[in-house]
């Protein structure tokens, strides 16, 4: 059986100047700002087709802003440790790699269990996604794109965590043979990690603040 | 992977400017859920809070991301989906065809 080779995976593809795998990488972000953007457009045609008075803001809606503000911290947080640990392979320091990829991992976590609590205070309160559908309220428009917009980010979080587990436990084998491949692969996987970094810094203020 | 002196010079400048900019994201986050509790109008508190929101994205894209040393195929790449993004953003303005709601919610 003969295995195939990605070409360009380490160096440069001549026409484009990059590797394979960053151009892939950016072409899916692309395609993820498109997903996002549909659902940001949506809350837009929501909300402007709403009267003032019939939609909550973030507080009346029963969101917390210091709990909102400090999963943006850790989330911002992970994303300095993420570029670190790629800055540390650059360096050659694997252990400081560790350290610092293993707190992107931990502050994912720190910020999906925050969210995991929030959405608990919600269903405690017998909010739910679809709560007053089919009668459609504005309250329950607010939540379904609460839902909506966070559960998407969420599941972007978790897939995020599980990638670089993997590439933290497993992936990093490649190290010792092609260390320009795995520091290309930490690269692309803090690209997706700071677009869902980037996604939050707009969910935010628009759930939260707004 | 064994980098001449350099190059390593090199990443710990980038790392510097990587702390500087978590400083600069950390202190913005304040600044906009500080503004939210001076309750603005609405026009007002949207459009501070996308300014925001967009000098934070573009510390992130641009330095943790590198685009601002991105390469050219990658920054077209995402020109052209900033157009689609924008004609995306766009839409609802299109379908509002007057000042009340669209439907009755």
């Amino acid at each position: 059986m003969s295995s195939v080779v990605i070409p360009y995976r380490v160096k440069p593809h001549p026409l484009t100047g990059v590797t394979s795998g960053k151009l892939g990488i950016w072409l899916f972000l692309a395609s993820e700002v498109m997903l996002f953007g549909a659902l940001f457009s949506s809350y837009v045609l929501l909300r402007v087709g709403s009267l003032p008075e019939h939609w909550p803001s973030g507080v009346e809606a029963g969101l917390s802003v210091p709990i909102g503000t400090f999963n943006t911290l850790v989330l911002i947080a992970s994303s300095v440790t993420m570029v670190m640990s790629w800055a540390s392979l650059k360096m050659g320091n694997l252990g400081a790699f560790k350290r610092y990829f293993g707190g992107t991992i931990g502050l994912g976590l720190v910020f999906l269990v925050v969210k995991g609590f929030e959405y608990g205070a919600k269903f405690s309160h017998g909010i739910f996604p679809a709560v007053g559908w089919p009668e459609v309220s504005d309250p329950s428009t607010f939540n379904a794109l609460y839902f909506t917009l966070t559960g998407l980010h969420g599941v972007h979080v978790l897939l995020g965590i599980l990638v670089n587990l993997w590439l933290l436990l497993f992936g990093v084998a490649i190290w010792k043979t092609e260390p320009e491949w795995f520091t290309g692969r930490i690269e692309i996987a803090g690209l997706y990690w700071h677009f869902v970094d980037l996604v939050w810094i707009f969910l935010f203020p628009t759930l939260y603040l707004l | 992977m064994a980098l001449s002196e350099s190059d390593a010079e090199h990443v710990r400048e980038h790392v510097r400017v990587y702390v500087t900019v978590f400083v600069a994201l950390a202190v913005l986050t304040l600044v906009t859920v500080g503004v939210s509790y001076l309750h603005l109008a609405t026009t007002y508190a949207i459009t501070v809070a996308l300014v925001v929101a967009t000098v934070k994205a573009s510390l992130v894209a641009g330095y943790f991301m590198h685009l601002i040393s991105e390469k050219k195929v990658i920054r077209w790449l995402l020109v052209l989906c900033a157009a689609f993004f924008a004609a995306l953003m766009l839409l609802p303005v299109g379908t509002q065809t007057g000042s009340g709601p669209l439907w009755p919610l």
